[in-house]
């Protein structure tokens, strides 16, 4: 049986080459990742900004707009209607109470949850999180701390194991994933809530997977081919972990999609961010992190060079072209 | 490479086998797994959006039970000081600004004082060895009593453990299923509520403090300065909502008669002529004998039954109520009452809880999930498995072979250390497949890469595993990193995750590298072949 190869073998991208314009398409996409978050804003749910969320799920889709008059009728404040899901089922936030008491929060659930099944026979609540002021600002400081501590403990192990300029690269290129990701959601306004810190976190962590298994080859085929220059042996690194990096993507990527399409609403931003995000973080072990290596000096330190496993290969005779018969 | 000595396999074999086994209780419903009696059975537990349920994050508010202890402080040395032989006369005894001032009327007596407060302040150190209060004299006659962070950090403490027990007991007190009551932090409690139905009588029966206290009404107070708030000395007016009189206001009398502490047992009852829910209670032999006391000693004025600052009812004294035993009527339905008498006999909160955080998620919506899940979850193995199978032939079966043996075992170890599968756990799941059949990608295009070198069969294999596996630790140790920090900073969503990735990174490193290497050794060995097709 004939198996299948996603990319041919002995590929001989000249991805150094092109990293003028990888490195000048990255500062763009970075710019307006970060530009269209600040313009547009993050739509933040109430697990970071506080206040009532309750989905309601209803027989038949319901039309947004008289949802949207019932709950104005409460008086419960300002109310954002949003359709999840089939269609069937809507999600409404409104702010928590100004009252400090418990049983305010109560009230206004109950309320609302009374209206809507009056109004629409059939209706039933499917859940609802109420968050206190004090708790979201807690779950915001939490989520931004677990994915700088995250960073720059994958940073640290990278330059401990490595040298410094692999984990310089590998932290730029896991902030460009996390900023293109983050404004993905300012363009799409997807709810942003704890399980995409979650996502997030995730894509750090497969995205650096990616960068290890290309900072490994690229040290390992710098103690075997120490004459080499530096453009050559990335090259060569990235091209023979190619298929590595396509293939893993493609697999992660296949049960990712499955999950968007079947998994349910409540998991749909959680895995859109995660299915960007290894879209991303794979360009940018690709183009982004081994090229930077170039940029900021890395080379081959000849006081490392063992006595007797001096190799003066060049790539015109590295093992990797002689093709095999049959 | 080929090394693998028969005791090596069959603990191999037998460990996984083992683990498969204890995963398959997860599969069965409880009504089967119940009928097993003594053989073991763990099972994963479905998180609340799975299953549907509350949960509930109290917290206590800690200024107001620093308030009250210097209150209770306050009326203590009031009590100390008039109580023993020579009497000590104090004044301008106050409660301002986290501390409690007074003066002694003869600065002779501050020796003789501050015995006193040694005595009532636990001689100045507590149990820790450490003081819970500081006692300061200033201008020669003015004590000052600071409470030290340590002793209130002390209290603190005391209270939450209270109030965790009390919590756990009205809950218990439901009747619900498994439910889970943590403290969180020094002043936080975490409660989780498998399927309940109704969340808001898990609230409001956690919303009151249950402070019950009886006390005299105050039968000479002018109705109409009542009604503006004010009472006349040693008095005070407190909320009457349920006043047949008019004004939802009513003024009592100061002391306390008798107070909640003192109950031994309260029962939802009915009243025997109006047929309205009431509460009987029971107060122990001391309580019995003061009530029966202070009754006989009152006997035709009204008291006041007052719950958490609220005039529940305020019926005259007919007869002397001797026996300790009593009802409270109020305007109660029957789960009013009911729930009335759960928080009695819990005894109350020594601090006030507040719900800061609530999620509940409805039975349907934990069902559809699970399903989704489930199907999401059957799908992205299915193509995860056509896809390797095309791509690695009997390499990527193996592969195959170790992913579904590493679903199950990550199911029996969670069901061992009783962890908890939530809608992300299943995400996590999903990822575990797509990272674990990521090391048997490195795997096998090394050993491809190393047959295009020209290596042997045996070589290239024994090369693939070997180089692979640095680049897998050094990639699994990152991917740890980043679940160690979900773990511990992590909340709700993003620990369920957690978990699922850090037991699968474990047993996907076994699975994808010891497993499938033995699988391929023994073929190997078995077939000699010359060349394979990878």
């Amino acid at each position: 049986m004939r198996l299948l190869k996603l990319v041919p073998d002995n590929t001989n991208i000249d991805f150094v080459r092109l990293r003028g314009w990888a490195f000048g398409l990255t500062l763009a996409l970075t710019l307006l990742a970060v530009g269209v978050t600040f313009a547009r804003g993050l739509n933040l749910g109430v697990d970071f900004v506080g206040g009532l969320m309750i989905e309601e799920k209803f027989p038949t889709p319901p039309s947004a707009d008289r949802v949207r008059s019932v709950i104005d009728g409460l008086g419960v404040g300002e109310a954002n209607i949003q359709t999840v899901g089939d269609g069937r089922t809507i999600s409404i936030r409104l702010p928590a109470p100004a009252s400090n008491d418990e049983g305010a929060t109560n009230a206004v659930v109950r309320k609302v949850e009374t209206a809507l099944g009056q109004q629409f026979p059939g209706a039933t609540f499917s859940r609802y999180d109420t968050v206190s002021g004090k708790v979201s600002g807690e779950l915001i400081k939490h989520g931004v701390l677990a994915v700088v501590l995250a960073i720059l403990g994958i940073g640290l192990f990278a330059i401990f194991r490595f040298e410094w300029q692999f984990g310089v690269s590998t932290i730029v290129a896991i902030v460009h994933d996390l900023l293109v990701t983050l404004g993905f959601f300012a363009i799409t306004q997807f709810e942003l809530d704890l399980t995409i810190i979650a996502a997030f976190l995730t894509i750090i962590g497969y995205s650096i997977n990616d960068k290890i298994v290309i900072d490994d080859r690229i040290r390992e085929n710098m103690r075997r081919y120490r004459k080499m220059d530096m453009r050559e042996i990335i090259n060569l690194s990235v091209n023979e972990t190619l298929p590595r990096t396509v293939m893993t993507s493609v697999t992660i990527l296949l049960a990712l999609i499955a999950l968007l399409l079947l998994g349910g609403h409540v998991l749909r931003g959680f895995t859109a961010a995660m299915i960007l995000g290894i879209v991303v973080g794979t360009y940018s072990s690709i183009y982004v992190s081994s090229s930077l290596l170039i940029t900021l000096g890395l080379r081959a330190e000849p006081n490392r060079e063992k006595p007797g496993t001096t190799d003066k290969r060049s790539i015109a005779d590295a093992e990797r072209i002689t093709p095999r018969e049959g | 490479m080929l090394d693998f000595p028969r005791w090596k396999v069959a603990s191999i074999v037998a460990l996984l086998a083992a683990l498969c086994l204890l995963a398959i209780p997860s599969f069965l419903p409880e009504s089967v797994t119940n009928t097993w009696g003594s053989i073991p059975h763990p099972r994963v537990n479905k998180g609340l959006d799975l299953a549907g349920g509350s949960y509930l994050l109290l917290e206590a508010d800690t200024a107001d039970l620093a308030n009250s202890r210097l209150e209770t402080m306050r009326d203590q040395v009031a009590a100390e000081m008039r109580r023993g032989n020579p009497r000590i006369e104090i004044g301008d005894i106050s409660v301002r600004g986290g501390q409690l001032s007074f003066m002694l009327r003869d600065p002779t007596q501050v020796d003789a004082a501050r015995e006193r407060l040694l005595s009532i302040t636990g001689g100045g150190a507590g149990m820790t060895g450490q003081r819970e209060w500081d006692i300061q004299v200033v201008d020669t006659s003015r004590f000052v009593l600071k409470p030290t962070q340590a002793g209130l950090t002390q209290a603190v403490d005391t209270a939450m453990k209270t109030a965790t027990e009390v919590v756990r007991r009205r809950i218990d007190a439901l009747g619900t299923k498994e439910p889970t009551i943590l403290q969180q932090g020094s002043n936080r409690i975490v409660v989780q509520v498998p399927g309940l139905q109704d969340p808001q009588q898990l609230k409001d029966l956690i919303g009151k403090t249950a402070k019950l206290e009886f006390k005299l009404v105050d039968t000479t107070a002018n109705p109409a300065e009542v009604v503006k708030g004010n009472a006349p000395a040693g008095s005070q007016v407190l909320p009457y909502p349920g006043n047949p009189l008019g004004a939802p206001v009513i003024a009592v009398k100061r002391p306390v008669i008798i107070s909640g502490d003192q109950l031994i047992d309260a029962q939802q009852t009915f009243d025997q002529q109006t047929n309205a829910p009431q509460v009987a209670i029971t107060f122990d032999a001391q309580g019995g004998r003061k009530f029966a006391r202070i009754t006989q000693e009152n006997t035709g004025k009204p008291f006041a039954i007052i719950l958490d600052g609220q005039v529940l009812s305020a019926p005259n004294i007919n007869e002397p109520i001797l026996g300790g035993r009593a009802q409270i009527m109020g305007n109660f339905t029957v789960d009013t009452a009911n729930q009335l008498a759960i928080s009695l006999r819990s005894g109350k909160l020594p601090i006030d809880l507040k719900v800061v955080e609530e999620r509940t998620v409805g039975p349907d919506l934990g069902a559809d999930s699970i399903r989704a899940g489930i199907l999401a979850s059957a799908i992205a193995a299915v193509a995860v498995i056509v896809f390797m199978t095309v791509t690695y032939g009997r390499f990527g079966i193996y592969a195959n072979i170790a992913v579904v043996i590493n679903v199950l075992v990550i199911l029996a170890v969670m069901a061992m250390l009783n962890a908890t599968l939530t809608l992300p756990g299943i995400a996590g799941f999903i990822l575990t497949i797509g990272t674990a059949v990521d090391a048997n990608v490195l795997i096998n295009e090394r050993i491809r890469e190393e047959r295009r070198r020209g290596r042997s069969v045996i070589q290239s294999v024994e090369l693939g595993y070997k180089e692979a596996s640095r680049t897998i630790f050094e990639a699994n140790v990152t991917h740890a990193i980043s679940g160690v920090i979900m773990l511990v900073l992590g909340s709700g969503p993003v620990k369920g995750f957690a978990v699922v990735l850090l037991i699968g990174i474990v047993t996907s490193v076994f699975t994808a590298v010891t497993f499938t290497r033995m699988l391929v050794a023994l073929w190997l060995r078995r077939e000699k072949p010359k060349t394979i097709n990878i």
